[in-house]
């Protein structure tokens, strides 16, 4: 199974998806804004402020998602010894690290209006800053050390280790007194966001996956062409 | 309804700030993640045109390095 997995014959599909997951992106990003900043009602309490939510959540929920695939990749790529998993993880951290950035900032601007603060030292947040030091930790590894399985390694116990922080962030609003408001959307029980609210959220979240999807595929060609060039200068 | 649009009811610098900060975001990483593909692929034809026969005989033979011109060639379509 795990030999269709292979760059040669993934490549083949990779080098022509990015113009229409581009293509994709932009008409659901229009329809996301246009329900995010206009159609969408604004909050009793909060009033338009809460059209942040918008794109801090989503950014906040992909960032997570990337994180705990780069870690599964990697604990695969750690056991089965197959390049290409490290391959994919090393493609997908620059969207997720982005995402992370983003909810990091847009929180801090809503936390403004809200809570009257750009910044908390809160659970959550500073769980959330924590992610983002294992991004850049997993960033920068890539790109100091030259040996690649010396890279695959270290990059593998950054992601191993840092997962450990994915469920502290999802708990930290219940386990913790937090300035950082609970759940609003849940899977497994009933979710305390009104549709109207939902939908452009949903729609959001869509758009902003086709981002991370567009970027990962731009960025696997990108790592594919380079081992190639490694290659040439082999024959 | 434009200033309405545009103020929010005092919020609107939060709003539009964190929207455009996403957007600025979005593009930034796009157009970067671009240049260092084109930068690679630019290298591998240049590394490409220095082979000599033998040796294009078998990186032709690989269909990966084969469909990696192919891009090339119908980007310049």
């Amino acid at each position: 199974m795990l030999k269709s997995f292979e760059p040669n014959k993934i490549f083949a599909i990779t080098s022509r998806a990015p113009k229409y997951v581009l293509f994709l992106f932009i008409i659901v990003l229009s329809i996301g804004l246009t329900e995010a900043l206009f159609l969408s009602p604004e909050d009793y309490k909060q009033s338009h402020s809460v059209r942040i939510m918008y794109v801090h959540v989503p950014s906040a929920w992909i960032s997570l998602g990337i994180f705990s695939l780069i870690a599964f990749l990697s604990l695969v790529s750690f056991i089965f010894k197959n390049k290409n998993f490290s391959l994919i993880s090393k493609s997908l951290a620059p969207s997720g690290f982005l995402f992370n950035i983003i909810a990091l900032v847009t929180g801090a601007i809503w936390g403004k209006p809200t809570w009257g603060t750009w910044w908390a030292w809160d659970a959550r947040i500073t769980s959330m800053l924590i992610l983002a030091l294992f991004y850049s930790m997993y960033l920068l590894s890539w790109k100091i050390f030259r040996n690649e399985k010396q890279a695959t390694k270290i990059t593998s116990i950054i992601a191993i280790l840092g997962v450990i922080n994915v469920p502290i962030i999802k708990f930290s609003v219940d386990w913790w007194s937090t300035l950082h408001q609970t759940s609003s959307v849940k899977i497994l029980s009933t979710t305390s966001i009104h549709i109207s609210m939902l939908i452009p959220l949903a729609i959001m979240t869509a758009a902003f996956t086709l981002f991370s999807i567009l970027i990962f595929l731009m960025k696997y060609n990108t790592e594919l062409i380079k081992i190639k060039n490694k290659g040439l200068d082999r024959l | 309804m434009i200033n309405e649009i545009i103020s929010m009811n005092g919020y609107g610098i939060y709003v539009w700030s964190a929207f455009s900060f996403t957007l600025m975001s979005f593009g930034s990483l796009f157009f970067v993640t671009k240049l260092q593909f084109l930068k690679e692929r630019r290298k591998f034809v240049q590394k490409f045109g220095l082979l000599n026969g033998e040796a294009i005989k078998v990186a032709k033979s690989q269909k990966v390095n084969q469909k990696i011109l192919e891009g090339v060639l119908s980007s310049k379509i």
